[in-house]
């Protein structure tokens, strides 16, 4: 049984806390269940059916914190997991940052479980992959995709009267289709809470599209360029900075670190078109209600109009510095604007489109300089309209600077980071003086 | 892939002790749960359970995986320890082919029936599957083994050392860095015991008891007034080795301008260097781009050879199979089948290896039961083979899997992965020093740094560590913020010299990310100091206002 339902959870938590003979004890519970389709070449390569469930038990003396779980539930071995974890918190040395256990909160009901996607069986996702392969093969292109469901869920339970659940349910398909010949690519990524809204035929129709205009890619000159970024490509390099942690700041080590010491919350850090914020009751990319020391996660305002409105601070970090700490974000929204990809396009004399990011890597965290490369459909746009495809680039360029370089913003849509496979709602949007420092070779 | 997500679970610069959920790492158990095994008749016979469910729900094939897989954490920055956490995950991954096509599942209910119900499910996966018409997979010939077993061979079990010991050697390696100038210190122990018994209807039966160990720290120095700051990381590599790899010793140091480390790491002298270098770097001449003479210490190159020669000559991107997430790669099979393709200059020879003892890679048998083996991938410039296992061995002529299956949990499905790629050492007399006395303008890099390649693996970027100007053979002085870019055919062309095996050391990846879902793998390369002529690079200095 990976699922546990709230009231299944939260008698199994009292049961093990009703064995503690520790100061302070946390028990956590979690489980899922889900599955896979990978194929290449037009078939099938590896398919997968998982489930798993888990408890683990924290035992602290002052500040002496020892854990050890189990995943057998009969009364001997939930004794014998939680007499284990306060063996290892007396043998553990102190944490002179530990943090005492939270008491109870009112923690209002998440939104990110959805049946439809909790349904879903090998059957049901063989039948969207065939869906996503009858377009690639009327296409005469090659599919290469990914479809993956999950359904899971967590709880915590703690000495103090803390109680926390969260069921939630999220399914993800991405597809590149080819030619015979590997001389064209395209690429298409979808996320939702809901199955339903998948279409994965759809999406593969945009690949096949995105593949075949990306025939005949001309080599033009690498410098700087105003890029057009897709969802996809923008999310990608985004994330990179989408850690708003106060301490690190403050250390002078991030960022948001300002010159002469402090951070640089309050100050215009990016174009004041740019408004990110977390929101775990988004309709369309719901996030988890707790932190993961049992901190309620409500709305919170990143960066407003390019200023920095908040940073994160762990209860400790903000006990230190007399603030009230604030948990990080479980999930982000970028506000856009009210003109579609096409209406950035219309609007570019000179520009690139990008379809994709790909293998993007820090290289100098101060400036949060990043490098990477386009993949899967660049193209080349003079006069409001794409004119050809071009050769791939690798860039050198800091998401930083990209926001202070932002001319327009497209409408907020949900988006998948091709490589974390993590969900973010971000604009499409256009940037000058993007800096492509060399050609790649690659399709 | 998950090298970042692994940074952010293990908690650097999160101040939280407690560890209670290590997704991909498993759960914590304590200390001498770790040092219990499970008996290996009993898991022959649940094992059997899951083959007989298998066979009997339509499988023509099978294998059974049950996988405990065991880590430890000791992580501290400055004088706290912020986690000693020992996890375990235990489960089993089923295997089979039915109607042709591969099916998967995985349950961590480690009992007959909770196996055998997964085996059932893993035929209904692939009868489900083989409905979308794919042609039929073609494994390669694999004899049954019987009942066989292979260990690292490890002098010291890093999960026998006392966790005192593991702290008293971290915390004493931070209070060096802090009291040599350091603003901070962050450093780490992460030990690793993969226990595996794999099954498989053609009759091996086969007990792996599998050891590593990374210990590292980065140490930073900032500059407040400027608002500027600089790290250096541990010059250790995450071994195939047991807790001796923490003992050092002075005859596996290689001296020079910084010390560097073969088969024992000494963390108390690296943290010192380092501290003093991370200053240094701060002031240091930012460099100006242009081409340069690249000398490339094994600390750095490893990675260059795993993202440019490792991960290319895989056969399953070669074919397509990662073209939806990691791509594909240049070195397509009309290249290898002409049997002349010039990959690098006559000084690049290059070995696939899952038998080098030490390395990341070295087990008996891969993860579909095939005994593993060394063999060229790069022959004297050209590309001879690649890297492949049952499935892919007849679209290249083999008769036999060269054994490159991995999975990274026992809920994981095996794929095609990366053995040892190594670089082999130069066959004339040629030491570090011979090399440098020989470059006019260059740039001798060591460390590792940020690294970025393109889908095809053409173009790369590649940072380090350290960096050393070279004028007129004579180290000059430390430069920053280098990077270098080429094409991975022209880097390996302008190859110029390697050094002989007293300078040979490996490097390597504890994980390597690649798959969907993505799976991370360990991985060594070795190679000796290796010179590179005229390659482009770039200065990474920039403002953010």
């Amino acid at each position: 049984m990976p699922i546990y339902t709230k009231e299944q959870a939260q008698a199994l938590l009292k049961k093990v806390l009703s064995y503690s003979k520790a100061e302070e004890c946390e028990v956590n519970l979690g489980g899922s269940e889900g599955g896979n389709v990978r194929y290449a070449l037009n078939a099938v390569s590896t398919a997968g059916d998982i489930s798993t469930v888990g408890l683990s038990v924290t035992s602290v003396y002052g500040k002496k914190a020892g854990s050890a779980t189990i995943d057998q539930f009969d009364d001997a071995s939930l004794e014998r997991v939680v007499r284990r974890s306060e063996e290892l918190a007396q043998l553990a040395p102190e944490n002179s940052e530990y943090m005492p256990m939270l008491g109870p909160s009112d923690f209002k009901e998440a939104i990110t479980y959805n049946a439809n996607t909790a349904a879903m069986t090998p059957e049901s996702r063989a039948e969207m992959v065939g869906k996503s392969l009858e377009v690639t093969r009327q296409a005469k292109l090659f599919a290469a995709g990914f479809l993956e469901n999950s359904t899971g869920f967590s709880a915590v339970m703690n000495s103090k009267g803390l109680f926390a659940y969260n069921k939630s349910s999220d399914v993800t398909f991405s597809v590149t289709t080819r030619n015979e010949g590997g001389t064209i690519s395209g690429y298409a990524a979808r996320g939702f809470t809901d199955v339903s809204k998948l279409d994965t035929a759809s999406a593969t129709r945009v690949a096949c599209m995105k593949a075949n205009a990306s025939a005949g890619a001309r080599a033009i000159e690498p410098g700087k360029y105003t890029v057009i970024l897709e969802p996809v490509a923008a999310t990608y390099m985004l994330e990179n900075m989408f850690r708003f942690d106060a301490r690190s700041a403050e250390e002078g080590r991030s960022f948001l670190s300002k010159k002469g010491g402090g951070t640089r919350l309050g100050e215009q850090l990016v174009d004041p078109k740019v408004t990110i914020y977390s929101d775990p009751f988004n309709p369309d990319l719901p996030g988890s209600t707790w932190g993961g020391d049992g901190q309620p996660r409500e709305k919170t305002v990143w960066i407003d109009k390019g200023v920095v409105k908040n940073l994160s601070y762990s209860r400790f970090w903000a006990q230190k510095k007399g603030v009230a700490p604030l948990p990080g974000p479980s999930n982000i929204i970028m506000e856009g604007g009210d003109a579609t990809l096409e209406d950035l396009i219309k609007s570019t004399e000179k520009g690139i489109l990008v379809s994709r990011l790909w293998y993007i890597r820090m290289v100098d965290p101060q400036s949060l300089l990043l490098t990477g490369l386009t993949r899967d459909g660049t193209f080349y746009i003079e006069n409001g309209k794409i004119m050809f495809p071009v050769k791939n680039f690798r860039f050198n360029e800091s998401p930083v600077i990209m926001l202070n370089n932002l001319e327009a913003l497209g409408k907020t849509e949900r988006s998948i980071s091709v490589e974390s496979y993590r969900s973010y709602m971000i604009p499409p949007m256009k940037i000058r003086d993007f800096t492509f420092s060399s050609l790649s070779d690659a399709v | 892939m998950r090298r970042r997500d692994f940074i952010y679970l293990t908690g650097f610069g999160a101040g939280a002790m407690m560890l209670p959920s290590l997704d991909g790492f498993g759960k914590n158990i304590d200390a001498q749960q770790a040092l219990e095994g499970v008996d290996v008749r009993i898991k022959k016979e649940l094992a059997d359970a899951g083959l007989n469910a298998a066979k009997g729900a339509g499988a023509s094939y099978a294998d059974v995986r049950i996988g405990r897989y065991l880590n430890q954490f000791v992580i501290t920055r400055e004088n706290r320890v912020l986690n000693v956490a020992n996890t375990e995950s235990y489960g089993v991954g089923i295997r089979v082919i039915a109607n042709g096509c591969w099916g998967f599942a995985a349950t961590n209910e480690v009992t007959k029936e909770g196996i055998a119900k997964t085996a059932k499910r893993a035929v209904a996966v692939a009868k489900a599957n083989a409905k979308l018409g794919s042609a039929p997979v073609q494994l390669a010939p694999q004899k049954g083994y019987g009942e066989v077993s292979w260990k690292t061979p490890i002098e010291k079990n890093a999960f026998e050392v006392p966790i005192k010991e593991k702290v008293d050697l971290l915390l004493g390696a931070n209070a060096a860095a802090i009291s040599t100038g350091a603003d901070f210190v962050n450093s780490m122990i992460f030990a690793v015991n993969e226990q595996k018994y794999f099954a498989s209807t053609d009759g091996s039966y086969i007990d792996q008891d599998i050891h590593r160990i990374y210990p590292n720290f980065t140490v930073t120095k900032r500059d407040v007034a400027q608002n500027a700051f600089e790290t250096r990381r541990s010059l250790s590599s995450p071994m195939g080795m047991g807790y001796e790899y923490l003992i050092p010793s002075a005859s596996e140091k290689v001296t020079g301008i910084t010390t560097r480390y073969k088969k024992r790491y000494d963390m108390l002298e690296d943290i010192k260097y380092a501290t003093k270098q991370a200053a240094e770097k701060i002031s240091s001449k930012s460099v100006d781009p242009g081409k340069y003479d690249l000398v490339l210490d094994p600390s750095h190159l490893w990675l260059t050879i795993h993202e440019s020669v490792g991960h290319p000559t895989e056969l399953d991107r070669v074919l397509g199979y990662e073209a939806n997430f990691a791509g594909t790669s240049f070195l397509t099979l009309d290249k290898w089948k002409s049997g002349k393709f010039n990959f690098g200059s006559k000084q690049v020879n290059i070995v696939g290896d899952k038998t080098q003892v030490g390395s990341l890679g070295a087990v008996g048998y891969d993860d579909e039961g095939v005994a593993c083996k060394k063999w060229d991938i790069i022959k004297d410039g050209t590309l001879v083979n690649y890297q492949a296992i049952r499935d892919q061995a007849h679209i290249i002529g083999l008769k036999e899997s060269q054994g490159c299956c991995y999975a990274q949990s026992w809920q994981d499905v095996q794929f095609q992965r990366m053995p040892n790629v190594s670089l082999q050492p130069g066959k004339a007399a040629l030491s570090v020093d011979d090399m440098i006395k020989n470059v006019e303008k260059g740039i001798y890099i060591i460390g590792d740094g940020s690294f970025s390649i393109d889908q095809q693996r053409y173009n790369f970027q590649f940072g380090g560590q350290l960096f050393y100007e070279i004028k007129d053979g004579k180290i000059a002085g430390m430069l920053n913020n280098v990077a270098y870019q080429a094409n991975t055919q022209e880097f390996w062309n302008s190859c110029a010299q390697v050094c002989d095996d007293r300078d040979y050391r490996l490097g390597g990846s504890f994980n390597d990310g690649k798959g969907q879902p993505s799976q991370s793998s360990a991985v060594s390369h070795g190679s000796s100091t290796a010179r590179f002529n005229g390659v482009n690079v770039i200065n990474t200095k920039r403002k953010i206002g």
